[in-house]
């Protein structure tokens, strides 16, 4: 390891990043973009929900059970006359659920026997969840109302607290899984491919040939793209600091420690992926389908790993990205907790050291 | 002795690339590989330097065996591979530094060696732009300025001189002469060029992963020793006739070229200067051998397929009518291309005529490649007229350009197709099919002796075999007009022979030919040819026109050729 | 003559992407390993989530109570707490997802009339199964409600969903996989495809052929949506015989709009690869193309919940109306007829990108 030519490489490293574009397109726009797109445009909670009422019985009290509609923001009930038209509606798409009141409602209701029949548009599942728990709270305050008191044997209500998310918003939900991929695209992609493309220019012949050693080479690769990640990662760490006031419940600390542990894992895959492959189109193939999809995929970003068969969970676990998003989502929301960063920082400590051994392995000063 | 092999062999999954050699090359002299294709030549620089490890036998370089030192010996030789990894999106300077660095150079002596090579390779005007502008021929000299940062204790050169105009290939050879000179360099160098062997002091001629002998230039030409002999062009014949006529008698002569408006040629053995005499009617003299001739004798021997007739070739004659046709196939008229600022093209002009070979020559970025890219409608002309075959190719229907083949200058077949795939393919989007397409490409790969490789993938073949097979897609529909851009560059003599016997060919059934090569000697086998530097045109006509408009004391094309330029460019 | 030259250009652009044998296998079998795993991960239904139960009340009532949460599939006790001071580390550990904390004097309340409260306390770095589970466990809480109560519920709700009778995600996600794997992999494979001969020269070779920049276009484009179909045939097998997903609509509805979401992605893709000067520049414009694209396409969220400018935005996107296509399609049953109007911006975006693509492989010099 020389100084000398370690320098000399990473400096050429910059100035082939710097005449490059679109590494800093990578680099910074596609961070803002996302940070923008995630923290306005990704939302989990539902609004603009149609739903169609189909009073068959017009006396008050068949009204008064919809009433609760008519409060809400983020629902609209838009009445119809007849089931004929509100299907109507459901097939056109212009509402996510129907709710029917039969024509002997006012009557069934004071035998206590009423019934509401309500019908979901079960394509979108999320919606349909969330427009079918409204609705049963809608109906239960309405029963509780009711009946006024008249619990003989007592009744159990559920006071439900969320820790870690305190305004349970999804920004602040996202934010640690942006990190994540944008720290994994960076570090498993572009590295890859710079890798790639100078066994496939030929570049690396004329450079064996030199007192340069193998690790000298690899870390000069790293050096550029960790410093792009940084960038990234900054620009999210401000954009979640200022622009959505998602708390750092953790330190800095911890938060960079892991960040950086990660970040020297993702290199070492895309080097490992660059070695072997040694071309770019199998490179962005194979960083594609072991880098990006399942770190969105598998790594509870999208998907909570707990509701899982244990053998996909099992494959999630196998993921550095796993590890990592956890200690994200508890140093943003939960806060220091060693156990957990000792833990993990640990997996992808071991992770890293496996990874750049084993590019140094299969980076070896041959041609042909 | 800074390199002994002790029977050494190099296998490849499917391919012997050095068979059971032994030889020794000597501390501080210049030495040389020379070959054919295949012969083993860059499998050899390879071992060397330490990049692949000999499947049998033993290398030792400096002293050591490759196994094991490869890093100490990466740490004190330098080598430049065939296809230099110049770092394209870093200027001149930036490439250089980072050599510099990697060699550890003390940043005191580095201004002055940069100042020096610099100078020497004419790169000091462009020290901050971008490798990927270059020219082929910069390229390959900030290549060799690259290696060179250092004094190493052997260089290895990869056929440093591909693709490079003859001026820049003479600097090239000063810069190494003269470290050799100052530092006692010790040097390897491979090469296709036959004149860059004979200023070595020891060569190793190879084949097929075997060395076929070994010694001084002169050694080696020894071989050819009363067998060489010249003749001169009837008046009225084109040279390449009377070449092609000794070329196509294999029984008594293995070689022939044209040269100085003659054709030079050796005997087979026991074949005697009278026999040409009766035969052809023409003074035959007897001349000094050179160490191609040499070399020629020793493949020849060694390879029986190089012997092997072409086929299909139509029968020549000295007796035909081989006046230039009237009908004009290519006319240029004010041609110019401007990128930006820069001119690529100035104001040229020039006609091709039906069935003519025409030769375009110039020194690296002299505007060829620009030329034929829009004579074949690859890019617009800023400014003049053009028309191939009646249209310009640019805006004309497609179907025009069925008129045309094109063989550019970088090998572009499908590199993971095979032979015959790639044929099938040209041929089919050239319109041919069925019955046609079949027969079509059992034509080409006979003529272009690709049979024996046709499912060989593309991208595994060796340089000539691309060479050929690049000529057989381009010449499948049987175009009428052929543009060749430097077919010949890194590919071997003997390959070369047979390329230009099929050139002539062509020609004689009335294909119009546009080339352009670097090797000058090629010239001559054209009818008329055209020197460009710096995107205008400096002479047009025959060859011995030109000879004798620019001096007829100069004897060989090669300085000819540097003599026009290197005048144009002081003026 | 046309179709002649058309048939072997196609031919050779078969040929030089899947003569590779690792290139095959690269388009093949990841598709299959991801939609199985995929599969099984696409899952907001709650299953076995591993929960803490502190019950300071041990009596008849919570016992009851409990052996409701633990008879649940839902949920799976994984620790049982003595003390409220040990719900920080069940939580924080990660053990539990959420801790369900039982007061003293549960029954004396609820015996008395009165109302008791049960505690959930839920991890929010999960926020999506944690309101899940609070919300399931809440309509425990009801159901425990009305079985001590008769005629509680003076109303009861029939909830029916149409298409999917039980809600599940996967049923909801796993049709849209189509779409997100062959948009990955066809705004590549275009992408690439063009990119990779301008690298090796053989994009030169291939424009001084008589071939019009139309067929060049057509050959360009029949490979990466050809692979794209059989990718998307694989993953609409894999959703109905191995996950048994019903599937309500026809094959023909279905493929027209695959095609027609591929050809749009395809022109994209071409007109990246005609941009680029190098491979890897494709493959950075793709990236940063696919990520938005993604996101605002319905998949992870509906649109409906975006910001008014954002859904603006996605008339751009042809992802977003394939999406929505390819779910009705599949689980509604819906028609050609019934779509119709996605296809409209997809065919935009395709007879906007695709001739720019043709010019510009002449014209980009």
């Amino acid at each position: 390891m020389s100084f000398m030519r370690f320098y000399a490489l990473t400096r050429k490293e910059f100035l082939q990043l710097i005449r490059d574009r679109s590494s800093l397109l990578i680099g910074a726009v596609l961070p803002l973009a996302l940070i923008l797109i995630i923290g306005y445009g990704i939302s989990l909670d539902v609004k603009n929900i149609s739903v169609a009422v189909v009073l068959e019985d017009a006396s008050p009290d068949a009204q008064r059970v919809v009433n609760f509609l008519d409060g809400s923001e983020y629902y609209s009930p838009i009445y119809v006359t007849s089931m004929n038209d509100a299907v109507d509606l459901m097939r056109r798409r212009k509402i996510d659920a129907i709710i029917v009141v039969p024509p002997d409602f006012s009557q069934a209701l004071n035998r206590r026997d009423a019934q509401l029949q309500l019908i979901l548009y079960g394509v979108n599942t999320t919606t349909a969840n969330a427009v079918k728990g409204y609705i049963e709270s809608g109906v239960a305050a309405f029963n509780a109302n009711f009946y006024a008191g008249h619990a003989p044997r007592g009744l159990v209500t559920i006071d439900s607290r969320i820790w870690f998310n305190d305004a349970n918003s999804s920004t602040w939900y996202f934010i640690p899984g942006l990190i994540m991929l944008i720290l994994t695209i960076i570090g498993i992609f572009l590295t890859a491919l710079v890798m790639a493309r100078e066994w496939e220019r030929g570049t690396l012949e004329s450079l064996f040939v030199t007192p340069v050693r193998v690790l000298e080479i690899l870390l000069s690769k790293m050096i550029p793209y960790f410093v792009i990640a940084m960038f990234g990662l900054f620009l999210c760490l401000i954009a979640a600091r200022y622009l959505y006031e998602v708390p750092l419940h953790g330190s800095l600390a911890a938060l960079m420690l892991s960040s950086v542990l990660y970040l020297f894992v993702a290199l070492g895959i895309g080097l490992v992926i660059s070695s072997v492959t040694k071309s770019q189109f199998l490179a962005a193939q194979v960083a594609l389908i072991v880098g990006f999809l399942p770190s969105v995929m598998l790594t509870g970003f999208l998907f909570d790993l707990h509701s899982v068969p244990t053998w996909v969970s099992a494959v999630g676990h196998a993921l550095p990205a796993t590890y990592y998003l956890e200690l994200l989502k508890t140093i943003f929301l939960a806060g220091d907790d060693w156990r957990l960063i000792a833990k993990n920082c640990l997996v992808l400590a071991t992770y890293a050291v496996l990874f750049i051994s084993i590019a140094l392995k299969v980076t070896r000063k041959r041609v042909g | 002795m800074i390199v002994r092999a002790e029977r050494l062999t190099k296998k490849f999954l499917t391919a012997t690339a050095l068979d059971d050699i032994s030889l020794t090359i000597k501390a501080g002299c210049l030495t040389a590989l020379i070959g054919p294709d295949g012969a083993g030549k860059t499998t050899l620089m390879r071992l060397i330097a330490g990049l692949m490890m000999p499947t049998a036998g033993s290398i030792e370089v400096l002293g050591m065996p490759t196994a094991g030192n490869e890093q100490t010996i990466q740490s004190r030789i330098s080598y430049m591979p065939q296809k230099f990894g110049l770092y394209e999106d870093l200027s001149i300077a930036d490439n250089m530094n980072l050599y510099a660095d990697l060699h550890a150079v003390d940043r005191s002596v580095r201004r002055e060696r940069f100042e020096r090579l610099l100078s020497m390779t004419g790169l000091t005007p462009f020290v901050d732009r971008l490798a990927g502008k270059l020219s082929g021929g910069m390229k390959q000299k900030l290549g060799l300025a690259c290696t060179l940062v250092r004094s190493p204790e052997l260089l290895l050169l990869d056929e440093p001189t591909v693709g490079v105009d003859p001026l820049s290939r003479r600097e090239l050879w000063q810069i190494i002469k003269q470290l050799i000179a100052d530092e006692r360099l010790s040097v390897l160098v491979a090469t296709a060029y036959m004149e860059e062997a004979e200023r070595c002091e020891e060569v190793f001629v190879m084949n097929c992963g075997r060395v076929l002998m070994s010694g001084s230039p002169s050694t080696i030409t020894a071989v050819a020793r009363d067998r060489c002999y010249k003749l001169k062009t009837p008046a009225g014949v084109p040279t390449r006739i009377l070449q092609s006529i000794l070329f196509d008698d294999k029984k008594h002569v293995i070689d022939s070229v044209p040269e100085g408006e003659g054709v030079r040629f050796i005997a087979q053995r026991n074949v005697e200067r009278e026999y040409f005499t009766a035969r052809l009617g023409l003074t035959v003299e007897r001349v000094e051998p050179r160490l191609e001739d040499g070399f020629m004798i020793l493949l020849h021997a060694a390879r029986s397929n190089a012997t092997a007739p072409l086929v299909g070739l139509k029968q020549l004659s000295l007796r035909g009518d081989y006046r230039l046709s009237t009908e004009i196939d290519i006319e240029v008229r004010e041609l110019v291309r401007r990128f930006g600022s820069f001119t690529a093209v100035d104001k040229t002009s020039f006609q091709v005529r039906r069935g003519e070979v025409f030769g375009l020559l110039g020194p690296n970025g002299a505007g060829k490649t620009t030329t034929f890219r829009m004579l074949c409608g690859l890019l617009p002309l800023t400014d003049g007229y053009l028309s191939v075959a009646g249209v310009n190719l640019r805006t004309a229907r497609t179907l025009a350009r069925l008129n045309i083949g094109y063989v550019a200058q970088k090998f572009s077949m499908y590199g993971n197709l095979t032979v015959v795939e790639n044929l099938t393919f040209f041929g089919g989007v050239y319109g041919l099919s069925g019955r046609t397409l079949s027969e079509r490409i059992a034509a080409v790969l006979d003529e272009f002796k690709l049979l024996d490789v046709k499912e060989h993938r593309a991208e595994d073949l060796p340089g000539g075999y691309k060479q050929r097979l690049s000529m057989a897609a381009a010449l499948i529909h049987e175009p009428k007009i052929l543009f060749l851009d430097e077919p010949t560059s890194g590919i071997d003599p003997l390959a070369r022979r047979d390329f230009w016997r099929q050139i002539t060919d062509l020609s004689s059934r009335g294909t119009t030919i546009i080339i352009t090569t670097h090797f000058m000697e090629e010239a001559e086998y054209c009818d008329r040819m055209m020197i460009q530097d710096r995107g205008k045109l400096l002479v047009l006509g025959t060859p011995q026109e030109i000879r004798r408009r620019y001096g007829s004391s100069i004897s060989t094309m090669n300085d000819l050729f540097i003599s026009i330029v290197e005048g144009a460019r002081a003026q | 003559m046309f179709l002649r030259q058309l048939r072997f250009l196609i031919r050779k652009e078969f040929l030089t992407t899947l003569k590779d044998p690792k290139t095959r296998a690269i388009l093949i079998v990841p598709v299959f390993v991801q939609s199985m795993i995929f599969g099984y991960v696409a899952t907001y239904d709650l299953d076995q989530v591993p929960y803490a139960l502190l019950d300071m009340d041990r009596s008849r009532a919570s016992t009851e109570f409990v052996a409701r949460l633990d008879g649940s599939t839902a949920f799976e006790r994984v620790r049982t707490i003595m003390n409220a001071t040990e719900i920080a580390d069940c939580i924080d550990s990660g053990d539990a997802m959420l801790v369900v904390s039982i007061p003293q004097e549960f029954e004396r309340e609820l015996s008395s009339g009165r109302t008791a409260t049960i505690q959930v306390i839920t991890d929010g770095r999960n926020s999506m199964t944690a309101s899940l589970a609070s919300g399931y466990i809440g309509s425990i809480a009801g159901a425990f409600n009305s079985a001590r109560n008769p005629r509680l519920n003076c109303v009861e709700l029939r909830t029916v969903a149409w298409y999917n009778p039980n809600l599940v995600t996967r049923w909801n996600f796993l049709p849209t996989l189509v779409i997100m794997l062959s948009l990955v992999q066809v705004l590549m494979l275009g992408g690439l495809s063009v990119a990779r001969e301008r690298e090796q020269g053989t994009f030169d070779q291939l424009l001084v052929t008589p071939l019009s920049p139309t067929q060049i276009l057509i050959g360009k484009a029949v490979v990466p949506m050809m692979i794209g179909l059989l990718q998307s045939s694989m993953v609409l097998l894999i959703c109905r015989w191995w996950f048994e997903i019903p599937m309500a609509g026809g094959l023909l509805p279905m493929y027209a709009t695959i095609f027609v979401f591929m050809l749009s992605c395809t022109g994209l893709g071409l007109s990246i690869s005609a941009v680029s000067s190098s491979m890897q520049q494709v493959i950075v414009y793709c990236l940063v193309l696919i990520m938005p694209m993604v996101l605002l396409s319905g998949m992870a969220t509906p649109v409906d919940n975006m910001p008014e400018a954002l859904q603006t935005l996605t008339w751009a996107n042809p992802m977003r109306f394939a999406l929505d296509s390819v779910r009705r399609i599949y689980l509604e049953g819906a028609g050609i007829s019934d779509v119709a109007l996605n296809f409209a911006p997809m065919l935009a975006i395709s007879a906007l990108t695709l001739p720019i693509a043709g010019w510009l492989f002449r014209n980009n010099l």
